[in-house]
């Protein structure tokens, strides 16, 4: 267990780390932007109104809302402080409402929309991709081709079809939302089944798109491992084919694993873009939100809440790796 | 070299891809040269005008000759284009409720549907529980179908503007045509028109060829950048190593996304052309080619070739260029080619964020689809706004993957089927 308390410690290091330089880019990018924000918005707000008085009087109080009149170090820690307590400050868009009231709302959406869907996609895809590399003939012929055109597809063109086929030509599914229109969310039955519905498109487009990446990584990983040397040993050994395959596989699933951790974050930015298109109310669409209405407070907000869950996803998966594999442990704490 | 070429073209895989990827490539040259209608210009007053030929009205009347042609069917083709779904589906709800039976109704037959309807409706009858405005529709219906049937043409008229009343100049007769040819303007649009009412498929070349160098642009900076990195990062190791190993694992965990987000939100709506999106682009991708190259030449740098080639005194770019860069070449065009179909991917995700290139000078892929999602050509079924900007997207990074796949089993024979 010793080895492993130090994986552990290199990893949270690792991941304190990444997360300062997360933070910090989530902080001073957005106010790297040329001209003054509040100003821009300001001048929005009051347009056709020819009060210059007015405009200052506003222009003032948004200025002392935001914090934009101190200086940007003070602004920083001002930010740091209040970022500990869930404060993100007010959004410009949806003003009296408050970016972490946007964003608990939306965050809820995602996860339960992302996580099954990316685990679901890749335990599918890799299943799919070891079947074509054992069986190899007709399955591969038309597994890999199939594969990859789904994986070069993007996420949101893959929402954008099912969505025509399954909500526009034959009405299964709701084309956008995530529970009808004329709901109020609540734990009744009506409500529930309105979301399951509604949760179907999204769902699948997404794993849809998982699976094709995925299948194409397990087949090739899956194809060297079956011409590795222990293979053919265990087959002169006369050891059951059901046997070695398990071996294989297990073998051939641990740079997937990896893999995972590294494409977590890609698969994430295209799901929430296919979020956007059906009109999800989770992150993308908070994200669209925010750019429409040029409320970086929103935007820094949200790319904070995205970057902190994708960084702790890959350190989860890291965590298990280490369990799965103990080489790489061993490997990274010599 | 030559053998090397000759052996990736000989990959199926490779060949197909990169045949489609040519395909695009020249219809992305090609197109300009023939067809010279400027992409963004607006020429429909309307949105999302469906695909086809569109042929002047007024030129046509006024086409050189007039034809008589003597067609059986045309007046029974005239009919069916008039009759839409509902009308037809209307006409059967009156006869069944007229006591028709109802399977000897065919609402696709058009003859006998009217046959049925001339010889049944009687516009006096009353049908119990039949609105009044349901009565005038199908009396409406009636009346216009008459009048398609009536004989007569149509006649042109215009204006005397001494007197204001109308003079007739002419009279168009069911039989007339004009041959297509002779019609001053003809405007064909394959893939009709957009939200705005341009012309989707010259705007659609166009955005494919923005894309595409798009894609070049982003891909060099990122590849250039990736492998100057890697290439420091593993021959030169120590402290180097430990610093760009460091920004890279750094990329790579943050999401690529939410740092192009946080970019191009900052660069602000005015500053954002094609050319700084495809480089910021690359700046915020350039890591896994970091990753993939340094990996290899750490496994190249204790070669023997290169420890013969420190001894004979060669000094470190020398070693790079004639040492390692040939052994990781083929890494590095893959790399390329990825990066190169991902800068368009990742294009296309941003322009739906509304972070895209700005809207005024050029199209993209990513745009186009941004405008028709804005306008909902989903869901109101005008599938020729972004249903071809999908297959575009998927076609170019199919051809890449594809051309990747083969490239990889050329050089790793392990996969070789």
């Amino acid at each position: 267990m010793k080895g492993y308390r130090k994986y552990f410690l290199n990893k949270i290091y690792w991941f304190l780390i990444t997360f300062v330089f997360a933070f910090l880019l989530n902080f001073f990018l957005p106010r790297l932007m040329p001209g003054d924000p509040v100003a821009a918005i300001v001048s929005r707000m009051a347009q056709g109104s020819s009060n210059t008085a007015g405009t200052q009087a506003i222009y003032r109080q948004y200025t002392e809302l935001f914090g934009t009149n101190k200086p940007i170090l003070q602004q920083f820690f001002i930010y740091v402080k209040n970022a500990f307590h869930g404060d993100f400050g007010l959004s410009f868009s949806q003003y009296p409402r408050s970016v972490a009231q946007v964003i608990k709302v939306s965050v809820v959406w995602t996860m339960a929309l992302q996580f099954p869907a990316i685990i679901v996609g890749w335990l599918i895809g890799n299943i799919l991709g070891a079947l074509a590399a054992y069986l190899r003939k007709g399955f591969d012929k038309v597994l890999m081709p199939i594969s990859i055109f789904v994986s070069g597809l993007p996420a949101f063109g893959m929402a954008v079809i099912l969505m025509v086929i399954f909500g526009v030509y034959l009405r299964w599914f709701p084309t956008s939302g995530g529970y009808g229109f004329d709901l109020i969310p609540a734990f009744t039955w009506k409500f529930i089944w309105s979301v399951i519905i509604h949760y179907q498109l999204p769902f699948w487009s997404i794993v849809l798109i998982a699976i094709g990446g995925q299948a194409i990584g397990m087949r090739s990983m899956s194809i060297y491992e079956l011409n590795a040397d222990y293979v053919k040993y265990s087959r002169f050994m006369g050891i059951k084919d059901r046997k070695i395959i398990g071996y294989v596989f297990r073998n051939a699933m641990l740079p997937q694993v990896t893999g995972l951790a590294l494409s977590i974050g890609t698969m994430v930015g295209g799901a929430l873009v296919a979020e956007i298109i059906f009109s999800y109310p989770g992150l993308g669409y908070t994200i669209l939100n925010g750019v429409m209405g040029q409320d970086y407070p929103l935007i820094s907000g949200v790319s904070l809440i995205i970057t902190v869950m994708v960084l702790f996803a890959t350190f989860l998966i890291e965590i298990l790796y280490g369990f799965i594999d103990p080489r790489i442990k061993a490997a990274q704490t010599e | 070299m030559k053998h090397t070429l000759q052996q990736v073209f000989r990959s199926g895989k490779f060949l197909v891809g990169f045949i489609i990827f040519v395909a695009l490539l020249l219809i992305a040259i090609v197109y300009p040269l023939i067809i010279k209608y400027p992409p963004l210009e607006i020429i429909g007053q309307g949105t999302f005008f469906p695909p086809g030929v569109y042929v002047s009205t007024y030129d046509s009347i006024n086409a050189h000759s007039q034809y008589i042609l003597n067609l059986n069917d045309a007046a029974t083709k005239r009919i069916a284009n008039k009759l839409s779904d509902t009308d037809r589906a209307a006409i059967k709800d009156w006869l069944v409720a007229n006591g028709i039976p109802e399977d000897q109704i065919d609402i696709s037959d058009t003859k006998s549907l009217l046959e049925l309807w001339a010889n049944n409706y009687n516009p006096t009858k009353e049908i119990s529980g039949m609105t009044i405005a349901k009565l005038r529709y199908y009396q409406r219906l009636d009346t216009s179908l008459k009048g398609i049937l009536s004989t007569e043409g149509a006649i042109i008229a215009t204006n005397n503007p001494q007197t204001g009343t109308l003079v007739q100049t002419g009279t168009v007769a069911q039989s007339d045509y004009v041959n297509i040819n002779q019609v001053a303007n003809v405007r064909v649009l394959p893939l009709g028109t957009d939200n705005f009412g341009r012309d989707v498929l010259t705007e659609l070349v166009k955005a494919l060829s923005v894309s595409l160098q798009l894609g070049f642009v982003a891909g060099t900076v990122a590849t250039l950048i990736g492998l100057a990195l890697g290439l420091l990062a593993g021959y030169v190791g120590g402290m180097m190593d430990d610093i760009i190993m460091f920004i890279t694992n750094l990329f790579t965990v943050i999401p690529n996304l939410v740092l192009l987000i946080l970019i191009s939100f900052s660069i602000g709506q005015e500053h954002r052309g094609v050319f700084t999106i495809a480089i910021v682009i690359g700046v915020t991708s350039w890591y896994w080619t970091t990753r993939s190259v340094r990996a290899q030449v750490i496994s190249l740098r204790n070669r023997d070739h290169v420890n013969l080639s420190k001894l004979s005194g060669h000094s470190v770019p020398h070693i790079i260029i004639a040492d390692i860069l040939p052994y990781i070449a083929s890494y590095v065009v893959m790399a390329y080619i990825l990066q190169l179909s991902i800068a368009i991917l990742t294009e296309a995700q941003l322009s739906i964020l509304g972070l895209g290139p700005r809207t005024t000078e050029v199209p993209t892929l990513g745009l186009m689809m941004n405008w028709a999602m804005i306008y909902q050509a989903q869901i109101l079924g005008k599938w020729w706004a972004y249903f071809p900007v999908i297959v575009l997207i998927a076609l170019i990074t199919f051809s890449m993957n594809l051309m990747n796949t083969g490239l990889d089993q050329v050089f790793n024979p392990a996969l070789r089927d």
